[in-house]
């Protein structure tokens, strides 16, 4: 009987659960079609007439899309690694190490947290020209190795639960700070850890007006703004279309399938701030 | 060599490993808030000496009509999706929350949307929206409604890209349910136990004890709606059209990158900088009365 009471509920849930995957279905339905006859049907068709697989054999020969996975790949992964690396050495000491103004400079952290994205632009855009650094992937990179703040307030949230009597062994044996974070913090900040690199990974990926504004000849592109160009060029074409977008959106996905409770588990930590 | 101190070694050692944050604070954070409110006083192509023009970037704010259409975009913009988004995620985590058979399998559905790039769903979401052939007016056709021209219409596109942003509410949603699970079931109980309706918990119990949450989202959903940029640069190819999705973002970097104004670009970006303080102070303000933590 309690369970009956619960159906209008399942029923909203999946109706729900229907209409949220229905953009997904309906590109890869689109993804398959044969050709103009089949997309610019009406009514639309759900299951293809027939499943073109060769359409995304197609869309990687159409654009040298290697050549923007090899990109893409390039800023995600040491993007990665240089934003870990630094923001972790900085929570390290803001959560373990005593120095005249932590709690002034920690603020501070908490505060860049809020300059809106827009607001440095322009001047960090004049920078890297004065560098000779647009038109190259140093741009998008190069700032990960000063540490981003929302990861370093995670990352301090994480060493601090960590019992200091750990280090203080460690010292007693002649530990250096450095080794103390390396051998002891980082090791054991993995969940948290895994947490950062994940949410760098989804957002590198997924960037945009980045590599918008950095890259401008092809040979640099990423693959957001390689699909973007590809629009431009097959703007009705949309079976390769959906084929194209399938294909960039597709290690977000997989990723997150595997990694769905770190990832949502970093998200709801950003609400208890 | 004198050895020292332990606590003054200390200090050092923390200054060496928040250096690569103070490095990056200077460089990239308060030196180019500094930079801006300079360049945004000169004229300047990026190419030679800026010129200085002292406030006529400002002025010439006041008489552009572009800037106006840009503000109210984003404003209208913001009016919609923000309650909207908020509602949509708050309802999500509340079915969710009961107790639910596969409660996993429905938050995943709800999530994915919010880990595509946001260029693939703007992608897919022109090609729902179209306007003959997408699924989206064929849907509503069923419905007996002829859908409009949406991303070709001057009045829809905007609600057109508020609509594609529940798609993304998943966020919204798992932040809400993070909150729901801080609260102490005990608050529930009491109220069944004295015979409060569903409706009253929600009202008199849920939505209070949620408002740190809803205060968050709100003030974080604020700040990023006021950036929008992707959905009017590809959706509205450029902010078309008429001009209806040319988003504040939009319309600055048009401004900075197409045009290289990088002078009344950077006083664009300072009049948004101070839009968005100004606001987000306000709701803060606003919201001190109302936040609460705790029934008691």
């Amino acid at each position: 009987m309690r369970a009956l009471r619960k159906v209008p509920q399942y029923a909203i849930l999946i109706l729900l659960s229907i209409v949220f995957l229905m953009p997904f279905l309906w590109m890869l339905s689109t993804s398959l079609k044969g050709g103009t006859d089949d997309i610019f049907s009406y009514p639309p068709e759900f299951i293809p007439k027939s499943f073109h697989w060769e359409n995304y054999s197609k869309v990687l020969s159409m654009y040298p899309w290697g050549q923007f996975l090899k990109n893409t790949c390039l800023i995600t992964f040491i993007s990665m690694g240089a934003t870990l690396l630094s923001s972790s050495m900085v929570a390290f000491a803001f959560a373990r190490l005593r120095f005249p103004g932590r709690e002034k400079l920690f603020w501070l952290v908490l505060a860049t947290m809020m300059v809106p994205y827009y607001t440095t632009l322009i001047p960090q855009y004049i920078l890297f020209t004065k560098l000779g650094w647009v038109n190259t992937l140093k741009p998008l990179i190069v700032p990960n190795f000063f540490g981003s703040a929302f990861y370093i307030f995670m990352l301090r949230q994480f060493f601090m639960g960590i019992p200091p009597e750990l280090d203080d062994s460690a010292r007693i044996d002649g530990a250096s700070t450095w080794r103390v974070f390396w051998t002891i913090y980082l090791p054991l900040a993995k969940p948290a850890i895994i947490t950062v690199c994940i949410l760098q990974f989804m957002s590198a990926w997924s960037d945009f007006i980045g590599p918008l504004i950095y890259l401008h000849s092809e040979k640099n592109y990423t693959l957001t703004l390689a699909l973007n160009t590809f629009r431009g060029i097959h703007y009705t074409d949309w079976h390769y279309l959906m084929a194209g977008t399938m294909m960039v959106s597709l290690p977000s996905l997989v990723l997150f399938f595997f990694a769905q409770n770190y990832i949502i588990g970093g998200i709801s930590i950003s609400g208890m701030k | 060599m004198r050895k020292l101190k332990r606590s003054t070694r200390e200090a050092i050692e923390g200054y060496l490993f928040i250096l690569p944050w103070l490095i990056g604070l200077v460089v990239f954070t308060v030196g180019p808030i500094v930079a801006t409110l300079f360049i945004s006083c000169t004229e300047w192509q990026l190419f030679g000496a800026p010129k200085w023009v002292g406030l006529a970037n400002y002025v010439r704010m006041f008489n552009d009509p572009l800037f106006y259409q840009s503000l109210k975009v984003t404003l209208y913009y913001t009016l919609l999706s923000l309650p909207l988004g908020l509602a949509v995620g708050l309802a999500l985590a509340l079915l969710l929350f009961q107790n639910v058979k596969g409660q996993s399998i429905f938050r995943t559905i709800f999530y994915v949307p919010s880990v595509v790039p946001a260029v693939a769903s703007a992608t897919i979401w022109i090609w729902i929206y179209n306007p003959e052939f997408g699924i989206f007016n064929y849907i509503l056709s069923k419905f007996g409604i002829t859908g409009p021209e949406w991303l070709y219409s001057t009045e829809w596109i905007i609600p057109a890209i508020a609509i594609m942003g529940i798609w993304g509410a998943g966020s919204t949603m798992v932040i809400y349910l993070a909150g729901l699970q801080n609260i102490p079931r005990m608050y529930w109980e009491a109220a069944t136990v004295d015979g409060a309706s569903k409706w009253q918990q929600f009202w008199k119990i849920t939505l209070p004890l949620l408002s740190p949450t809803t205060f968050f989202l709100f003030v974080t959903g604020l700040i990023g709606s006021l950036q929008t940029f992707t959905a009017g640069y590809i959706m509205g190819g450029g902010g078309g059209p008429l001009n209806a999705s040319l988003f504040y973002c939009l319309y600055m970097y048009q401004q900075g990158w197409k045009w290289f104004n990088m002078g009344y670009a950077s006083a664009l970006s300072w009049v948004l900088s101070v839009i968005i303080f100004v606001l987000t102070l306000f709701v803060v303000k606003a919201s001190r009365s109302r936040v609460q933590y705790d029934l008691m």
